[in-house]
């Protein structure tokens, strides 16, 4: 102690230095606009340069696990490969649904292509207008609701999926029945979806299970996900539901594109309400 | 010591007035412009205690920002300034002389002593002010000659200043 004040008091005339002329760069940094920019432009490009660096030591490091991860995907992509040379006579074939007096027809396609990371997500499927698929037809997987088929061409078509911002699909709630938007909500989780427009009044249970109404292009009953928070307002009097869905987006194969036979009919029938209002 | 202080304060207020005033309208394009108001830090009494030489140089250099609206910039240069002085005081005068309240003004001191003092720390002054101004290392010639003109140009109008007020040996 003694002899770091001795080294203080004896080089006083540095430290002194060090001390004003830091304060004087505060300034000029601070008070500076030019000065300010320029600094704080020249540790960004250290900090972007270190970084650089940084990124491209650790890329070798996972080497050996992006190795592992192509050689994986070269397996799956041969077997694929194998499925496509050989031909498939049972993924052209439809299921009719019979109980609902065969209201809807589905038709089973397959995902060849699919996104879950971007603002607005779409996918291919592998049948378009000659299978029967139509333009505005739902879209839904062994375990819930995909999207709405945007555009067909002869042998595809490109579904709209639920992970989209302009995506509403008629949901209702399990027990309440009371029924209002399906949408993704903040839209960057795969996993999670946005239940909108629900009143204010309807007690919504956790876990609670949330179903297509049947109101729009979808069969009713048709899960969508489970409830898992329920307590955000989204304004005065709905509720914004936080709901875990329950399509996998991630690896979706198979789906099923939902032929409304009577579509065409109801909306002949809705369309006289808005030309008489 | 009344008189140093009055001295050093008449000092002061002319040479803030007329680099604020005068010297910032003269220049030579943008290559030499004059700061001769560190005259007045150059002319503080030999024996000044480091504390206050450095808060004087700090202060004077934030009056001149002031008025060159460049905060920071002067007092960073005079700061700098004081530092080269203190350590070329100690390096060139014997311990008796920079105890005292000797003014290191040409008359008092012999001139090329005084030459050496002037241009050395005037250098390094305009070299904190300029790369403190610039801000960057870029065109770094461009500067280098920018310090080298103005430091010349500085010096030559603290000499004219010492001449003016040139007297024959007091002590």
């Amino acid at each position: 102690m003694k002899n770091l004040w001795l080294i203080l008091t004896r080089y006083n005339a540095f430290f002194l230095f060090i001390v004003f002329f830091g304060f004087a760069y505060y300034l000029v940094v601070q008070n500076n606009t030019f000065q300010r920019a320029s600094a704080v432009n020249t540790s960004n490009q250290l900090v972007g340069a270190a970084y650089a660096k940084i990124n491209g030591w650790k890329s070798y490091l996972y080497l050996s696990e992006d190795n592992a991860l192509l050689a994986e995907e070269n397996a799956r992509l041969k077997e694929q490969l194998q499925r496509v040379m050989a031909p498939d006579s049972l993924a052209q074939g439809t299921v009719v649904d019979s109980i609902e007096n065969v209201q809807y027809h589905y038709i089973v396609a397959k995902v060849t292509n699919n996104s879950i990371h971007q603002k607005n997500n779409y996918i291919t499927l592998d049948k378009g207008r000659v299978h029967g698929i139509r333009k505005g037809m739902g879209v839904i997987s062994a375990s819930g609701i995909v999207g709405i088929v945007l555009n067909v061409s002869d042998h595809f078509s490109t579904v709209q999926s639920l992970l989209h911002s302009e995506t509403r699909v008629s949901a209702a709630l399990e027990d309440s029945k009371a029924f209002g938007s399906m949408t993704w909500g903040e839209g960057y989780d795969a996993r999670v979806g946005m239940l909108k427009d629900i009143p204010n009044h309807v007690k919504v249970r956790k876990g609670e299970a949330v179903l297509t109404s049947g109101f729009s292009l979808f069969p009713p009953g048709i899960p969508i996900g489970k409830v898992i928070e329920t307590g955000i307002s989204g304004g005065d009097s709905f509720l914004d539901i936080k709901v875990e869905l329950s399509t996998p987006f991630h690896n979706l194969q198979h789906v099923y594109v939902v032929d409304d036979l009577l579509a065409g009919e109801r909306t002949e029938l809705e369309s006289q309400n808005e030309n008489n209002g | 010591m009344a008189k140093i202080f009055v001295y050093n304060a008449v000092r002061f207020l002319v040479l803030v007035i007329l680099q604020v005033f005068l010297f910032k309208n003269i220049g030579y394009y943008n290559l030499a412009t004059p700061f001769p108001y560190i005259l007045f830090i150059l002319l503080l009494p030999v024996g000044i205690p480091n504390f206050l030489l450095y808060c004087i140089a700090f202060s004077t250099g934030i009056t001149v920002d002031a008025f060159y609206d460049t905060l920071g910039v002067n007092a960073a240069a005079c700061v700098a300034l004081a530092w080269a002085r203190i350590i070329f005081v100690r390096i060139t005068l014997q311990t008796d002389h920079y105890e005292s309240y000797l003014t290191p003004l040409w008359g008092n001191v012999p001139f090329r002593w005084y030459f050496l003092y002037v241009s050395v720390i005037t250098l390094f002054h305009h070299a904190v002010l300029f790369m403190m101004e610039t801000f960057s290392f870029h065109q770094f010639h461009y500067t280098v000659v920018r310090v080298l003109l103005s430091c010349i140009f500085t010096v030559v109008i603290i000499l004219l200043f010492s001449l003016l007020f040139y007297r024959k040996k007091q002590r």
